[in-house]
């Protein structure tokens, strides 16, 4: 019994004190983040640094919430969770629209305004009610980069999905096979998210399929394995690599001449945008016509010197 | 349990004096009940007006509780029966990508969908107890082997047929489908459409729904939370199958000489808790409208807590399906409630971890100092 109070002791002190930080004198406006990230995925660390930079910037109280596993159902309860503590104002990714559609539109209808970050479309946006959408349309990117690595002479590839629950992974490589003209077919793999696994599933496929052409890793993830792998089979700078994101060993991948380039959403700005824009709106009512795209941005190994000097933190 | 059939002469020297209290105080509730209370008058004290218990705030932390209470209500039965299950999780996305598969790929009635579902999950659950009672290996093990089987599956038939690991479209098929309306539905409309107009709940302000309440009736899934809390509870305390149940798993062999079905009761309670496991993914898709492959992750362990909390053991042979209900109600409030109460997100699993262990602790400390356990 004594250790029971003794706990929920600890637990009020904590409570108190973590209030006692937010209550600092700045925060008469207090926004949520919401997102699909599982906590294993380190490429929202990038979110997390846009939203306390962006918080500080503004003078205002931003909190980040996300489902442990990734689960969209769990997402769902937690915008509701967000709308009914009534903040002022909601950012969100839309990874699925049939599970957070009715909750959106729920938390708009009770007079929240919600920012669509990240995952999405403009027009789901504009049909859940949201102010706007900041981000980079997945197809759109993957189209893109598969239109490029066409023109570079790719023919097959490999495209490796540590993500493969999330609909927008498979349409970043559906849109690299539209772009390269070819069938997806099986050429993406499911590759899980433990990196050992990955590496040894990357390993696998090309020595069952020596003739591909190209790999497309999906983010940090999957990414670094993938590096891995190709320094073991020796075809790092042989093979043709894109990714999507940034990471410092992709920086550094890129650098080497290992990877080719890298699709920079930039995260920073999903994060920062939607805070600002959200703010500016509130205090002074203006608020962009357009929806913002943060991506896709082709990083080569031009001009990397800034890229490097922040991967992993804002870029 | 259920030694209260007649009166007795109060002299009968072959019956122990117990009193009151302390015949309350062995229930195996009691530790659920206390916590309960606590974590009530925590956030009571911390998050009492960040919306935690507005009409909104309140639906959200109890259909999140609700959840756990149908997992909870089959895995606190399994385990009195001295068994546990940890393919919960997997059945449930597989249950919502079979009912998806059916009813959008294959274009089927919804209703088939879900009873064709319904059938061939509870033949998983019993697949499962059959192996179990044949080899004689831990139910630990078997179904540990059926969470990967069934969620390998889950991503793969989907993955195969549609190339893509989330089915929508649930919502458009279930459009006036009869058995649909009984998982995802909401009741008592009226009533609540009558509080918004009293003013005595919030309603929307602006938008096409403004005048409509924000929380528009108890959603199906918190019926049936109750519902399989009311039979479960039933079913162990007032029925000759509930002995079975609590025999089975407190001395099987001592059970089976005096005659107890013990192999069918267990493999019943693996179709229960398939059963369940389905009732929650049903529900969930008929909410969400599509069917994902990595819905229900770790819910296993979360119905496992949640019946631990509740006061069951894990060997077996005690628990009630009362304390499971109020565990997941523990479970439910504490992991929404600590978002009310703006604890930082990445601290808010502490915080979790040391209320499910103070619960816990609780639980077991009365339990013992009562019983006279070691």
């Amino acid at each position: 019994m004594k250790t029971v109070l003794k706990s929920l002791a600890l637990g009020t002190a904590l409570v108190a004190a973590s209030s006692a930080v937010h209550a600092d004198g700045h925060g008469d406006l207090n926004y949520v983040l919401v997102s699909h990230a599982p906590d294993s995925d380190s490429w929202w660390n990038t979110i997390k640094n846009g939203i306390a930079l962006a918080g500080e910037q503004m003078g205002v109280e931003v909190e980040y919430r996300n489902p442990p596993t990734g689960d969209l159902a769990d997402m769902a309860r937690i915008i509701e969770q967000a709308a009914a503590s009534g903040p002022d104002g909601i950012i969100t990714t839309l990874s699925d629209f049939d599970v957070l559609r009715g909750p959106i539109e729920d938390a708009v209808a009770s007079g929240v305004d919600v920012i669509i970050m990240n995952s999405g479309t403009p027009e789901q946006a504009r049909e859940v009610g949201a102010l706007m959408y900041v981000g980079q349309p997945e197809y759109d990117a993957g189209l893109a980069a598969g239109q490029r690595a066409a023109g570079d002479g790719i023919a097959s590839f490999l495209c490796v999905n540590h993500y493969i629950s999330s609909p927008s992974s498979t349409e970043r490589c559906q849109g690299f096979a539209d772009g390269l003209g070819v069938e997806l077919g099986n050429q993406m793999i499911d590759s899980g998210q433990d990196p050992a696994e990955i590496k040894n599933r990357v390993l696998a496929y090309l020595n069952a399929n020596p003739e591909t052409d190209a790999i497309l890793t999906l983010g940090p993830t999957s990414a670094d394995p993938t590096l891995l792998a190709l320094d073991e089979n020796g075809m790092a700078g042989d093979i043709y690599f894109g990714t999507f994101d940034l990471g410092e060993n992709i920086v550094e991948g890129i650098k080497a001449g290992t990877i080719q380039w890298g699709i920079d959403q930039q995260p920073f700005l999903q994060a920062y945008l939607p805070v600002v824009v959200l703010a500016n709106y509130h205090r002074y009512g203006v608020l962009p016509g357009n929806n913002i795209n943060s991506g896709p941005g082709f990083v080569t190994v031009d001009g990397l010197t800034l890229v490097e000097e922040y991967a992993g933190e804002y870029r | 349990m259920s030694e209260t059939a007649q009166p007795t002469p109060a002299t009968d020297e072959r019956i122990k004096e117990i009193s009151g209290l302390r015949r309350a105080l062995i229930r195996p509730e009691l530790g659920g009940i206390c916590g309960t209370v606590l974590v009530f008058t925590f956030f009571l004290l911390t998050a009492l007006d960040s919306g935690m218990f507005s009409a909104q705030g309140v639906l959200n932390w109890s259909t999140v509780s609700a959840q756990f209470m149908i997992i909870a209500v089959g895995a606190c039965l399994l385990m009195i029966a001295g068994e546990f299950d940890l393919s919960v999780g997997s059945m449930i996305g597989f249950a919502g990508m079979m009912i998806a598969i059916f009813s959008v790929t294959l274009g089927w009635p919804v209703w088939g969908a879900i009873l064709i579902t319904f059938a061939l999950c509870v033949s998983i659950g019993a697949l499962n107890g059959f192996i179990v009672i044949r080899t004689g290996l831990p139910s630990f093990i078997v179904t540990l082997a059926f969470l990967f089987i069934l969620r390998g599956f889950t991503i793969y038939l989907p993955q195969t047929i549609e190339r893509k690991t989330i089915i929508g479209g649930i919502s458009e098929a279930a459009e006036g489908d009869w058995l649909a309306a009984l998982f995802g539905g909401k009741i008592l409309g009226g009533l609540f459409q009558w509080l918004g107009d009293a003013g005595l709940i919030a309603v929307f302000e602006r938008g096409s729904r403004a005048g409509q309440p924000v929380v528009d009736g108890i959603p199906m899934l918190i019926v049936w939370a109750i519902a399989l809390v009311i039979v479960g509870h039933v079913l162990l305390t007032r029925t000759r199958f509930g002995n079975w149940i609590f025999a089975a798993g407190g001395d099987a062999e001592a059970a089976r000489n005096s005659g107890v079905p013990v192999n069918r009761v267990k493999i019943l309670m693996f179709m229960f808790t398939a059963f369940c496991a389905t009732v929650f993914a049903t529900c969930q898709v008929m909410e969400f409208g599509s069917a994902g492959a990595d819905r229900g992750l770790l819910k296993e362990f979360e119905a496992i807590i949640a019946v631990v909390i509740g006061g069951a053991l894990l060997t077996g042979g005690y628990g009630s399906v009362i304390g499971a209900a109020l565990g997941a109600l523990i479970f439910g409030v504490v992991q929404q409630g600590l978002f009310f109460a703006g604890v930082e997100s990445s601290l808010f699993r502490v915080f979790l971890g040391v209320i499910l262990l103070g619960a816990v602790i609780l639980n077991t400390y009365i339990r013992r100092m009562i019983t006279g356990e070691r």
